[in-house]
């Protein structure tokens, strides 16, 4: 799945259908959708690609592989918590992960710009070796390009993961169940904002650090204590909203969620709060959702709190009885509404 | 025109058109003007629009609202509730 | 966050919805003049918690709604130029011009930036002597302090690459183009917090009376707006016309006196047109002759013309509150915020966007029959 930029500031809302691709095309929301919908899908469909999941679930020769591929383009390369050569591993691996595979192999394409400095090259790929190395994970191909000077964004990496799948459940949105407890396994919009934060003009004086992370060790853990788990979903751009909302419609299910439930902590909230945002749409990078029997979301929870990064898990909403595809949310005064796909990139806002 | 936001004030330096604050909204901080509230101190909550405090808030009246629904409630009450 | 969760709590709030149905006897239309609280109306979904009588107006409290679309021409021609810099706020970027948009000029490779603050602006002209840093200075009173500010530094320091494109509007007027118009149905109105933070509200006081519109001056939080509700329904079962204000904790009577002391010495008041209004005389704010130096249109060189509105946009009616966004024939279709045909669909603000993006569902089966129908408009 392409991962453009996470949280690109002037992405252009296009006036009209120009006929040319527009930097919303890659920006999670419904133009992105749209693309694949429209254009990629019909070109390139087959029932696999169709399962709309984070990776493709493959069986060869009686064993169950997964793969996925991502591309990283994300400026500024380096940010609070992490950097385009972390992101690039963890992204992908938990990819993997919410296929409910165990990461082995990754691959490593470099498209670097003419110009480039080498010492930047050289922080990337320690970055790189060292994600790689806590997850147990190895680098075993790769590519190296240049282009001209204007011709990329000082580096893309693209990175793509195989795992293993060591047990016989279909993780997919097409294995989400009437009645099934959705867990999140912690706070929201961290990434978008610390992204967002140092960027011209929005610096804050205090540091938002991005929670990219791996989320391997929590989700394998719950497999292998045999937890039937029909779905998960790893949080990127778009947020927990479009996570859900891709699902819900993928999965034809309602999705009934409370706000009051979501966590955020109170920097990114503030944050939020000055610049008109909602953190229910911004980036993630170390976040996912599970869904799974509602009877055994009490035990699920207390699995993912032993691990730091789940360790602020909370179950959120349920999926509900009938088929209409959209996800509801219960405001923190008790109202209802229906949460709608992003059409653009947010901006910070006066009025 | 009207995203504005509370915050509290950490720290102050400079005067007049240049009087800055360090205002700390939900713990992100952000360096604010405060040169249209001169009476505001450290420890203050103002509200906050495109880098701008533009008032200082009143921390007695903003449990007002809350005040205010409780006479209702009991004016109501009081008259066994109008239908 | 203090001063701001407590008033989105559940219990309180139902209490209110509780206490507006209880004296609530008749049909009541109150119009919300500010963006923010129609973002906070349909956010929360405050209209679901009152009685079905009361009908809740969104009236033209967006600058970015109200923005004429030959400034976004201006704006878009100025932003092309290469020796510019022009910054705005965020959400001005994706309102359509009578071509195109600021992103679109950014796409083809103009300097356009999104900034936090005007003086976010004016500190990437004092960065860059050699660039032309612009600033589209647009919003109500609530902005103007900020802007003036800007312009004021600009000056005393001597800072002679640095302007604005001004489109600042006044919320008294407008609200006296919206009374007197014959299709008027508002019947009292929420005024806008912030603006009153910092103008005060007397200059409502001859309005409600002139008007006989209850007047109450109202916050942002899902409380303040379900107490303004509930103090304009009081007053109009009551039968009183009068000016209040809810939103203690932040609006004095005066406002604040060094904000409105440096407008007045920044600024001076124009006639504007506003977008989907037409114009309304004293109802801007222009730069003053001693700043006229930092005005970008006068700086540059601008061409001048009267542009055309798409004519199936009936942004001006939802402006003024006449129609709701899902009247429009081409509201969902033709019209979404991905392919805007007027301002009201591109800010997030917007009475349509805002519609757009919380209540499409709902809302479907109505736009099925207004198709089917045909839409009839003034």
């Amino acid at each position: 799945m392409p991962d453009a930029k996470p949280f690109v500031l002037q992405c252009p809302l296009p006036v009209g259908n120009t006929g040319f691709v527009q930097l919303a095309h890659g920006g999670g929301g419904k133009l992105m959708h749209d693309l694949l919908e429209q254009m990629v899908l019909p070109l390139l469909g087959n029932p696999i690609l169709e399962s709309r999941h984070d990776g493709a679930v493959l069986a060869i020769n009686g064993t169950r592989l997964a793969f996925t591929t991502d591309s990283y383009v994300v400026q500024p390369l380096f940010f609070p918590g992490g950097d385009i050569g972390t992101l690039a591993v963890n992204g992908t691996i938990n990819d993997l992960a919410m296929c409910g595979a165990r990461p082995l192999y990754l691959s490593a394409a470099l498209i670097l710009e003419e110009g480039l400095p080498l010492d930047t090259l050289s922080r990337v790929l320690a970055s790189m070796r060292d994600a790689a190395k806590a997850t147990g994970v190895q680098f075993v191909t790769g590519d190296t390009k240049v282009v001209d000077k204007g011709s990329g964004d000082q580096i893309f990496v693209n990175t793509a993961g195989i795992g293993v799948i060591e047990h016989q459940l279909t993780i997919a949105p097409s294995g989400a169940r009437p009645g099934d407890a959705i867990l999140l396994s912690g706070d929201v919009g961290r990434h978008g904002i610390a992204i967002m934060a140092v960027r011209q003009g929005l610096e804050f004086e205090t540091t938002i650090e991005s929670d990219c992370a791996p989320v391997v060790q929590p989700v394998l853990a719950l497999l292998d204590a045999g937890f039937e788990v029909h779905c998960l979903r790893d949080l990127t751009r778009g947020g927990l909203a479009t996570a859900l909302i891709e699902i819900a419609e993928t999965a034809r299910l309602s999705i009934a969620i409370d706000e009051s439930l979501i966590p955020v902590m109170e920097d990114v909230q503030g944050a939020c709060e000055i610049l008109g945002f909602d953190p229910l749409y911004l980036a993630n990078e170390g976040r996912f959702v599970v869904f799974l029997p509602a009877s055994r979301a009490a035990d699920a929870l207390k699995m993912l709190r032993a691990h730091s990064v789940s360790s602020g898990a909370v179950q959120i909403g349920n999926v509900g009885e009938n088929a209409a595809a959209r996800v509801t949310l219960r405001s923190r005064i008790g109202t209802l509404r229906v949460l709608e796909m992003l059409t653009g990139e947010q901006l910070p806002r006066i009025c | 025109m009207c995203l504005a936001v509370p915050g509290q004030i950490v720290t102050i330096e400079g005067e007049g058109v240049l009087r800055l604050g360090r205002v700390s909204f939900g713990g992100i901080v952000k360096e604010v003007n405060l040169a249209y509230v001169p009476e505001a101190r450290i420890g203050d909550y103002v509200v906050v629009h495109v880098g701008f405090a533009i008032s200082v808030m009143d921390e007695h009246e903003a449990t007002q609202v809350f005040e205010y629904l409780k006479q209702i409630d009991e004016l109501s009450e009081l008259e066994g509730g109008n239908r | 966050m203090k001063f701001i969760h407590e008033y989105r709590d559940r219990a309180p709030a139902e209490e209110y919805a509780k206490a507006i149905a209880r004296i609530t006897t008749r049909p009541w239309m109150i119009m919300e003049v500010c963006g923010g609280q129609t973002h906070a109306i349909v956010r929360f979904g405050i209209d679901e918690l009152l009685p079905t009588r009361i009908t809740l107006l969104h009236g033209p409290g967006c600058p970015v709604c109200v923005t004429p679309i030959e400034l976004i021409d201006k704006a878009t021609q100025i932003a092309s130029r290469p020796e510019v810099t022009f910054c705005s706020f965020g959400d001005m970027l994706r309102v359509p011009g009578s071509e195109r948009d600021l992103f679109a000029v950014k796409a083809s490779g103009g300097d356009v930036r999104t900034v936090y603050s005007p003086m976010d602006a004016l500190k990437l002209a004092l960065d860059n002597p050699a660039r032309q840093v612009v600033f589209f200075a647009v919003g109500f009173e609530t902005t103007a302090p900020a802007n003036a500010m800007a312009v004021y530094q600009a000056k005393e320091a001597g800072i002679t690459n640095f302007s604005v494109l001004v489109s600042h509007v006044l919320v008294p007027p407008a609200l006296e183009a919206l009374l007197s118009s014959p299709d008027n149905r508002v019947q009292a109105f929420l005024a806008a917090g912030h603006v009153c933070t910092v103008m005060g509200y007397e200059e409502y006081v001859p309005i409600a009376a002139n008007y006989r519109v209850p007047i109450v001056v109202t916050g942002f939080e899902p409380l303040d707006i379900l107490q303004g509700v509930y103090m304009c329904v009081r007053q109009l079962e009551e039968g009183r016309a009068e000016v209040e204000n809810q939103y203690t904790r932040s609006v004095r009577r005066e406002g604040n006196r060094p904000a409105r002391q440096l407008i007045s010495q920044v600024f001076r008041i124009v006639p504007r047109k506003w977008r989907g209004v037409g114009e309304i005389t004293e109802s801007g704010l222009g730069l003053a002759p001693e700043y006229a130096d930092f005005d970008a249109e006068l700086r540059f060189n601008l061409t001048a013309y009267t542009a055309e509105e798409d004519s199936e946009c009936i942004s001006g009616l939802v402006l003024r509150g006449v129609m709701k966004p899902y009247e429009c024939s081409a509201f969902g279709n033709r019209c979404t915020p991905e392919h805007p045909l007027g301002a009201t669909m591109v800010s997030n603000e917007g009475a349509c966007a805002a519609y757009y993006h919380y209540r499409r569902h709902e809302i479907q089966a109505h736009a099925a029959g207004i198709a089917s129908k045909g839409a009839s408009r003034a």
